[in-house]
Order: C-alpha cells, then sequence, then structure tokens
C-alpha cells in the first residue's frame, strides 16, 4: 500500500462491452444500469439518459463541457436529487426513490465537485463519520463508551492509514475548516473510503491537486480498482483520463453522445466538436510565440485564428472605458 | 441603599431554581441550536408544556409529583415530534419561523377559557405542591448560611432541580462526546455531506429535537415547581432570555448554558434591586421605579445584541466552533 513502491505497468480492463461501442451499449458485467433518466429545471433538459451502463470492477469516466449534466446525473444516481422520471438499478436492486443515505448505506458513495469537509470537526473526526455500521451513532449505545470504544479504535487504525496514503496524517487533529482547497478534496476522498465502499463516484477528485499528488492519486485510484471496487468518475483533466480510465462516456446538453475505451472515444470526431476541440494537443506557448517550438500544420491554423481575434476588438471601446 | 441585602438576594439567585429553569432550557436549546444546528425560536413552547404538564397532572389527574414530570417529558416529546416531522425535511430558517409559530400556537391554547377547567386560562395553575412537599425527606426549619438559606421545602425544590440538571448536563456531556453527537456536529454544518456518508439526517436531527425538547420541558417543570404555573411567563420574551442565557456562556459547550443561565439570573436579580433603589435615592431623577424594572428587559435587548455582534461563541466557546458566523 505504500506510495514509495515504483508505480506497477497496469493493463486497462477491456472487453467489458457487448457489441458495438455506441451510447447505451451493454456490458458484460454492469454494476449500474440507468434507464430513461431524465431532469429538466424549467425549460433546460439538464439530463437525458436513456440507457446507460456501468461496468463493474472497471474505472469509468464521464467527461462533457461546462453544464453537460454530468453532476446532475451523480445527483440524481445518488438520491441527492429527483428525476423527472426514470430508473436505475444497483447491483441488481433498484435505486429510484431510494434517499441519498440509504444509496451510501448500499455501497454506493459518492464526493461533491463543490467539496463538503465539514469544517468545524477535527480531520480525523471527518474520517470517523464516515465508517459504517457504527454502535455508538445510536442514542443510547452512545451514552455508554464501553459499547463503542473498541469499534472506535479500530476505526481510528484505519483512519490514520488512509490519511497517511493522503498525506494528511500529519493534519490530523486540526480542524478541516484550516486545510487548504485541495486537501479538503483529499479529505473528502478519504472520507468517502472509510465505509468500504462498492461504487466509489468522484466528482472532479483532481481539481486544485497539485501535480506531483495527482500521481500517487491516479495510484490510489487504480488501487481502489485493484481492491475491487468500481470507480465512476467526473473530470477535465484529459490526461488523467487517458492514463486511467478503463472505459469513457461523453455526455453533452444532458445526453450520453459518445461512449467506448479512452483511446477510441478521444479520437471520435463528435467528441472533438462537442468537448474536447481540434487542437488539443497543440502547445498553446508555442501558437501565442511565448516558447519557440515546431509550429504544425494544425498549429498555425490555430495561430492565425487567434491573430485574426487580437485585432478584431474596437479600438474605439477602449477609449469610451477611460 | 442596603448594599448588603442588594448582594445577598444576588447571591441567592445563584441556586434558585428560576435559575436551575433556564439553564435546564438552556442547555436543551445548545442540544438543538449549539450541537445540531435546529434554530428553535420556541423553546417558550418547551416550558410551557413542561409546567403545564406538571400542573395538570397533579391537580386534574391526580398523579403524584414524580409522574408529573414523567407526563411533562412525555409531552415535549410529542411536541417535538408533531413540530419536527413536518418541518425538519426543509432548512434551518423555516423551522424558527414554525417553532416561533408553534410556540404561539401552546401559549394561546393554554391561555384559552375552552379549556379554562384544565389550564385555569388566564388565572394559570397553583396548589399543586402537596405531592411534591409530601415527598420531601428534609425534616422542617431552616439550613444554610449566608445568603443561601432556605427552609426545607426551599431546599427540596433545589436538590430536585440540581439533581435533574446534573443529570442532564451529564447526558449532553456523554452523548456529545460519543459517535452519535459526531454526526449531529456533521449535520450542523453540511446535512449533505453527512447524507453522503449513509446517515439518516432526518431521523438525528428528530432526536436531537427530541432530547433538547426534553431538557426545556424539564426546565419548565422546575421552574414552576416551587411556586405556579402562570401563563404570562411563556410568551416570545421567555424564549429571547434563554436565548440570551444560552449565547452568554456559548451554544456549542455543556457548561456554558449553565454559566450563562447564572450570570443572566445574577445581573437581573442584581438590577431588579439596584435600580429601584437608585430610583428612589434619586440618582435616576428621570424615571419611576416602574420605569426602572422595564430598563432591565432593554438592557437585556441590549446585551443579546452586543453579544452575538461581539463574541458569538459566548464565554466558554472555542472562536473556531461558532456556529452562526460563516
Ligand atoms: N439546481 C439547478 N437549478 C437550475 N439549473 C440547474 C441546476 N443544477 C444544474 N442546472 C443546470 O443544469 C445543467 C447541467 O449542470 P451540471 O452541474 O450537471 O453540469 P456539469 O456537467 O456538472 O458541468 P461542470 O463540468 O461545469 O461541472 C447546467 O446548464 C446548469 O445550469
Ligand atoms: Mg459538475
Amino acid at each position: 500500500m505504500s506510495s514509495d513502491v515504483a508505480p506497477r505497468q497496469r493493463v486497462k480492463s477491456t472487453g467489458l462491452h457487448i457489441g458495438d461501442a455506441v451510447p447505451g451499449v451493454a456490458k458484460v458485467d454492469p454494476i449500474l444500469i440507468a434507464d430513461s433518466v431524465t431532469r429538466s429545471f424549467g425549460g433546460l433538459k439538464a439530463v437525458d439518459v436513456e440507457h446507460l451502463e456501468i461496468p463493474r470492477n472497471a474505472i469509468t469516466a464521464l467527461i462533457g463541457p461546462n453544464g453537460a449534466g454530468k453532476t446532475t446525473l451523480f445527483n440524481l444516481l445518488t438520491g441527492f436529487d429527483k428525476p423527472d422520471h426514470g430508473t436505475w438499478t444497483f447491483e441488481g436492486r433498484s435505486l429510484a426513490g431510494v434517499p441519498a443515505f440509504k444509496v451510501a448505506q448500499r455501497g454506493q458513495v459518492r464526493t461533491f465537485q463543490l467539496t463538503k469537509s465539514l469544517g468545524l470537526l477535527t480531520v480525523l473526526e471527518n474520517m470517523k463519520l464516515g465508517a459504517k455500521g457504527q454502535r455508538g451513532e445510536n442514542f443510547w449505545a452512545g451514552l455508554f463508551p464501553h459499547v463503542w470504544r473498541k469499534q472506535e479504535d479500530a476505526f481510528e487504525v484505519k483512519a490514520i492509514e488512509l490519511l497517511t496514503r493522503f498525506k494528511l496524517d500529519t493534519k490530523k487533529d486540526d480542524f478541516a475548516a484550516s486545510l487548504s482547497g485541495g486537501q479538503r478534496k483529499l479529505l473528502e476522498m478519504a472520507r468517502a473510503l472509510m465505509s468500504d465502499p462498492t461504487l466509489v463516484m468522484l466528482d472532479e477528485p483532481m481539481a486544485g491537486v497539485n501535480p506531483a499528488l495527482t500521481q500517487s492519486l491516479l495510484e490510489h485510484i487504480l488501487d481502489l480498482k485493484d481492491q475491487g471496487m468500481t470507480v465512476l468518475f467526473v473530470e477535465h483533466d484529459m490526461h488523467m483520463v487517458r492514463h486511467i480510465a478503463d472505459w469513457v462516456v461523453v455526455m453533452a446538453e444532458g445526453r450520453v453522445v459518445a461512449e467506448g475505451p479512452p483511446h477510441v472515444v478521444m479520437k471520435d470526431p463528435a467528441v472533438v466538436d462537442a468537448y474536447l476541440g481540434a487542437h488539443q494537443d497543440v502547445d498553446l506557448g508555442v501558437v501565442t510565440g511565448r516558447y519557440a517550438g515546431e509550429l504544425t500544420g494544425e498549429a498555425s491554423e490555430l495561430a492565425s485564428e487567434i491573430q485574426g481575434l487580437d485585432h478584431s476588438p474596437d479600438p474605439a471601446g477602449k477609449e469610451q472605458t477611460t | 441603599m442596603d448594599w448588603l441585602q442588594i448582594l445577598s438576594n444576588t447571591a441567592s439567585s445563584i441556586i434558585g431554581p428560576a435559575t436551575i429553569g433556564y439553564a435546564l432550557a438552556a442547555i436543551g436549546l445548545a442540544v438543538h441550536f449549539g450541537f445540531a444546528g435546529l434554530l428553535n425560536m420556541g423553546i417558550a413552547a418547551y416550558m410551557a408544556i413542561g409546567a403545564y404538564s406538571y400542573a395538570i397532572s397533579i391537580l386534574t389527574f391526580g398523579l403524584p409529583w414524580w409522574a408529573g414530570i414523567l407526563v411533562a417529558m412525555g409531552g415535549s416529546v410529542v411536541f417535538s415530534l408533531i413540530l419536527g416531522i413536518p418541518t425538519l425535511r426543509l432548512r434551518g430558517d423555516y423551522l424558527a419561523i414554525v417553532t416561533i409559530a408553534a410556540a404561539e400556537i401552546v401559549r394561546l391554547l393554554f391561555l384559552t377559557t375552552t379549556f379554562d377547567k384544565y389550564t385555569g386560562s388566564a388565572d394559570g395553575l397553583s396548589g399543586y405542591h402537596s405531592s411534591f412537599r409530601d415527598a420531601n425527606p428534609i425534616p422542617p426549619g431552616t439550613y444554610g448560611f449566608g445568603p443561601w438559606t432556605y427552609n426545607e421545602t426551599g431546599w427540596w425544590v433545589r436538590i430536585v432541580g440540581l439533581v435533574i440538571l446534573a443529570l442532564a448536563v451529564l447526558i449532553v456531556y456523554v452523548s456529545m462526546r460519543s459517535p452519535w453527537g459526531r454526526v449531529l456536529r456533521g449535520i450542523r454544518e453540511d446535512e449533505d455531506a453527512v447524507r453522503a456518508l449513509g446517515k439518516n439526517v432526518f431521523s438525528y436531527k428528530l432526536q436531537a429535537l427530541v432530547l433538547g425538547g426534553v431538557f426545556g420541558s424539564l426546565g419548565g417543570v422546575v421552574y414552576a415547581m416551587p411556586s405556579n404555573v402562570n401563563p404570562g411567563v411563556y410568551g416570545t420574551s421567555l424564549t429571547f432570555f434563554v436565548w440570551t442565557a444560552l449565547l452568554l456562556g456559548g451554544a456549542a459547550t455543556v457548561f456554558g448554558p449553565l454559566l450563562g443561565a447564572l450570570i443572566y439570573w445574577g445581573v437581573m436579580t442584581l438590577l431588579s434591586n439596584i435600580l429601584p433603589a437608585l430610583v428612589t435615592s434619586g440618582i435616576l431623577p428621570f424615571m419611576s421605579t416602574t420605569q426602572a424594572q422595564t430598563l432591565r428587559f432593554i438592557l437585556v435587548g441590549v446585551s443579546l445584541m452586543l453579544l452575538v455582534i461581539y463574541r458569538p461563541q459566548g464565554i466558554l466557546g472555542n472562536k473556531k466552533e461558532l456556529t452562526f458566523v460563516k
């Protein structure tokens, strides 16, 4: 479990789907199946998913432009929001209408895009709160510490082990409010793992985490898979998606527009158009002339586009603002 | 001015039934607001339910005094369920509004002449003491020293009150250090985070409402135990007095409510003795003795405002753990 071990070369899970990798394709062993789940806000259809299956014991990335409905879908699947209609099952049991806390108890645990660390609890208390099946969480049992003390100690050991993995062990007695934004993300993720979930749903886990830690976190996420868990995560960092995802689902305007193994999906013209942009491999520094470098055909095309943009603003506009 | 008498009265108030009653109610409020984040603005209703349940059980149903206490506790549980089940699913501020309204309803129900037979409507209730006094093991006589000299009834009320208070403090102290209390403190901050960890947030909030409500009701019992039940007491201002006591000591602390109630009654007794004395001796020539009594409550209001602005965590509170300044 130590992160000092040199990264192991891991094999991506393949052969997850049955038939062509089109949106809504059936999986060999799905853990989560959603059917015609829709949610609108006023006139806006934020989520409109016809059919989606998440493969078991694999790492699935959910990508798509801002406002595509990824977070809303997360909220629906975890019971934090109610769909207009639709059904979904987790490990074969229907989850539609099941309240959020029961969803979590069944082993489908999530984190939030806007971090929800509990600032007025210490880091260690945050962690212990994550543990499942605590005897001391019953009011009457809570009044008799000898009933829950032993279990509590076991949770503490586990919590410190996880905190060490996430490099937060030195902070364990601090209020979570004193952590930095990235550290809170880490704490939230570690806390979710306290409950030994079956399916971990992470909403932008790497946003604001520094590169070195991202590396070791990627390892941890891969570890989760090794330990038999299923991971579904939302992420805008395409390097991360390419590196660890076994399967990628692309959403745009509420719909699943593509899915498949990462290297295939990332080349899908629809995905490139809707999300990645045509210039994903071009170094922006070279294009803008800040760095010396070889301008590929694609890059020079972009460069001329940018030049066009530079000259377009109306010079009169500047004077008006003074 | 008789300073000795003034100081003696003030010292005596420290273990007065009113102080103990307020301390209990403030502990209930600490459970509601300080630990679970429930903005209960109807603590006066809980105290009214306690006092009336106790008195009515004895006067109308002929129950012994201890059964009256149990009925008072049961009454508050029922009230918590009625109040909580429809409202705890809503976000915090709504609970505040609903509890103010509910407290008014409760007060008016006790005040209306419709139930005069049981509640005595505007006259309130009195004369329910015999069962309690019969149970007094202390032989007749006066005991104590200095300002704390009371007769056997005075001591009996104070002892019962202090025992109930000690139990309440113990329960809050232990439960807030347990995993149960940890869940509550998590809910106080972010319900959704706690929900995402598989805890039934609604159930915990209801449990907290019930627990704090029981203490509030017991506060009402102790407050009314030695004297009478007066419907004028249980208005909205009582709620704010208890809030002042709570915020003074520290909302998210176990001993804060105790200290707050003690200081509150100490200062109130002091002022109610000093101000009229100042008026009669001509130092405050611009007011009458009645106005001087009202001035006390104005000062309470001002100090509540100053507290919330400058020291929201109270005397014993941890600055980092203040709950209503984010
Ligand atoms: N509570 C809400 N009320 C109204 N509209 C909402 C609400 N929540 C989301 N939306 C709308 O639904 C759409 C999808 O939002 P969502 O948060 O799911 O996007 P997302 O894919 O997670 O985007 P991002 O990558 O920026 O996090 C957006 O257009 C958003 O404006
Ligand atoms: Mg989002």
